[in-house]
């Protein structure tokens, strides 16, 4: 009943190309932009954004790099961490060098940045693979922590060794430092968001990402059939990273407003991205939302049920996070190995004949 | 002797000390990955969880007891007795091994034949599923774990180096019981490995899981005994590690250090394992002693070891000893 195609014909070759080809599908997608972008903003308070929306805005963003290197590419990266906080600390620089610069473009040219340190990462991946080259990601993961942690220079000379955002607005509205409101950090971010999510997803369905998926599938079978291995995976490492590196400045700027690099961009915060994209689904845009807002939720939710409601001692309910969260990667590796956006497809599917199944 | 060299050589012995108690932790990842091409993440948890255990069962803590007093409103901590060290460590070995059966029973039975970096994944996931359970088990307090073995530095080192040089070396005797251990551990293992039918079984696992099954081994039971031995490899590796710097959250971390180790001496070797461990831990004690503390701000133990490692893949993609990776397509 949902989700068929009959009766929606496609009369050109734009239309037969759009992203969501089915009608139900291209309204569901309009609904969600519609109450993402005009009635959220007007019913959020600081809490919902502060604990919730921008948590989930950024980390989405984080998520679809990494599933474009991971998912698309094929190229496991360890190194999230590492490249979030060359976007934060590139965006920190920005933003204290040019102070009258709108934050669009320093939160961009940050992605940029980023972007040129991954694909300089991204190097040792035409020879080393695999495991390898996961182990290899760490690398940059360390190197790039304790850089910004002992060269002072990144860091303004701060006595604390933190860095912490001035105020920055943007077309007169203010989006960083204490005195935000929080539907203009809210919209600040969702713009950020909802551009990736489009140009991921237009990269990932063009030549650009076939290139990435035939690298992913074989290697050797893409080279031969002429995709130029050198390009693909130093595009993936680079466009990876221009989305983490943003997402890395929106966290710091927007989010936290204030860092310890190896606090905020340590080792764990890889591995959380990574969950997201091994829960959400690997080489799947909706994917990366769906594991976001799922490793988002459940630790509020945890802490909802855990500490309100059972009235248990938060360190306790912080362990149970993490075997719930072990346990969940583990199930679902097991039953689902391709994440919820599989569940989202069959879900789908099922609809479509729903609820006559024949 | 002057007393730049004097200095260079004890950081260089050090370095060795340090290299040893790497290349441990680095043998359990190559158990575990030869046998079932499993590249364990957890290897360092399980080092955690057992020496976590260790202190828990030889202080008489009551597992669980945060999480029983927080649900029933009990007080209870301690058993009230203290195990000695050698039948803790007994029951702990026990405990490994039923974590042994119940990964492979519970997950790993699931995934056999799935694509390697999803078992990655999975022992990443494991990672945290452990180290929760081993934290609401035993608290997650730094706990000191004293199994008698000797600490300090070793006097008579001090002074023979001092009436030999001039300068007496600082070498602490806990490094050296490490290192006397892990060489009898790796010489064990290679035994085992060698001539021994369940060692022989797991050679002929590791190279060909589909043959091995023709000929009659039972694959579960082989990994079963791989993941009992790589949690035997993590016990001592803990206690190791947990005499020197106390039982906490920082020792799952040793499993960090280890990867360049695998990366240098090759996912498939055991000898690998220990020259690789050896090269990084004289190579990042050299490196942050001569340029690391006095010219880039100290601390470059953190990286050193991955940067290495990573220059050196560049020139040999399978390390040191590694099977050299033959693709097709």
């Amino acid at each position: 009943m949902f989700y068929r195609e009959a009766g929606d014909f496609n009369t050109s070759y734009a239309q037969d190309q759009q992203t969501f080809p089915i009608k139900f599908d291209r309204y569901r997608y309009y609904l969600v932009l519609f109450v993402a972008i005009f009635v959220i903003p007007f019913v959020v308070n600081d809490y919902w954004v502060n604990s919730l929306f921008l948590p989930f805005l950024i980390y989405a963003i984080a998520a679809i790099g990494l599933n474009i290197l991971v998912g698309y590419c094929g190229q496991v990266s360890l190194g999230t961490g590492g490249f979030m906080a060359v976007g934060a600390y590139a965006c920190y620089k920005l933003m204290t060098a040019m102070p009258e610069v709108s934050m669009f473009i320093h939160i961009l040219l940050a992605g940029g940045i980023t972007a040129a340190v991954g694909a300089l990462f991204g190097l040792p991946s035409l020879r080393i693979k695999g495991f390898y080259l996961a182990v290899a990601t760490l690398a940059a993961q360390f190197f790039l922590v304790w850089l910004f942690n002992r060269v002072p220079w990144f860091y303004n000379y701060s006595a604390s060794g933190q860095i912490s955002a001035p105020e920055r607005d943007t077309f007169g509205i203010l989006i960083t430092g204490p005195n935000t409101e929080a539907w203009a950090t809210y919209m600040f971010c969702l713009i950020f968001t909802i551009g990736s999510a489009l140009v991921a997803r237009n990269l990932t369905r063009g030549s650009v990402g076939r290139k990435w998926m035939a690298i992913r599938d074989m290697d050797i079978a893409a080279e031969i059939i002429g995709v130029n291995p050198l390009r693909a995976k130093l595009t993936a490492f680079a466009v990876s990273s221009f989305f983490i590196g943003v997402s890395g400045a929106l966290f710091f700027s927007i989010y936290l407003g204030a860092v310890e690099v190896g606090e905020a961009f340590g080792i764990q915060k890889s591995f959380l991205v990574l969950f997201m994209i091994i829960i959400g689904g690997l080489g799947s845009i909706f994917g990366s939302f769906a594991g976001a807002a799922f490793l988002v939720l459940l630790p509020v939710l945890l802490k909802i049920v855990g500490v309100d409601w059972l009235g248990w001692p938060t360190d306790i309910v912080a362990h149970l996070q993490l075997v719930i969260v072990g346990g969940l990667i583990v199930i679902f590796l097991i039953a689902e190995p391709h994440g919820l956006a599989q569940l989202w497809r069959v879900a789908k599917e099922k609809l479509r004949l729903w609820p006559f199944p024949h | 002797m002057p007393e730049q060299l004097a200095f260079t050589i004890e950081v260089f012995l050090n370095g060795l000390m340090a290299g040893v108690l790497y290349a441990l932790v680095a043998l359990g990842f190559v158990l575990i990955y030869k046998a079932s091409g499993i590249f364990n993440y957890a290897q360092g948890v399980m080092a955690l969880f057992a020496a976590l255990t260790l202190v828990g069962v030889m202080e008489g803590q009551v597992p669980f007891s945060h999480l029983i007093n927080a649900i029933l409103g009990t007080e209870v901590h301690h058993f009230g007795w203290h195990v000695p060290a050698f039948l803790a460590i007994a029951f702990t070995m026990l405990v490994m091994i039923v974590l042994a059966y119940c990964v492979q029973r519970f997950v790993f039975r699931y995934l056999v034949g799935q694509e390697p970096i999803i078992l990655f994944m999975a022992t990443i996931g494991l990672a945290y599923f452990l180290e929760g359970v081993g934290d609401l088990m035993w608290g997650s307090e730094i706990k000191t774990l004293d199994v008698g073995l000797p600490q300090g530095i070793n006097v008579w080192i001090d002074e023979f180096t001092f009436n030999a040089t001039g300068y007496g070396f600082f070498i602490d005797n806990l490094d050296i019981v490490a290192s006397i251990v892990a060489a009898i551990l790796v010489i064990g293992l290679v035994m085992f490995a060698q001539y021994t039918k369940q060692g022989r079984a797991m050679r002929a696992v590791a190279d060909d899981h589909q043959a091995a099954l023709s000929v009659g081994v039972s694959l579960n039971f082989i990994w079963i005994l791989v993941w009992s031995l790589a949690g035997f490899v993590a016990l001592v590796a803990g206690i190791m590690w947990g005499a020197k710097s106390g039982v906490q959250f920082s020792l799952s971390l040793i499993a960090l250090k280890a990867l360049p180790v695998l990366m240098l001496g090759g996912f498939t070797s055991i000898p690998g394992a220990i020259v690789g461990g050896l090269i990084i831990g004289v190579g990042e004690k050299l490196f942050e002693f001569l340029i690391g503390a006095p010219y880039l701000g100290g601390a470059t133990e953190n990286w050193f070891a991955y940067m290495l490692a990573l220059v050196f893949l560049v020139f040999r993609p399978q390390g040191l000893f590694g099977e050299k990776i033959i693709e097709r397509v």
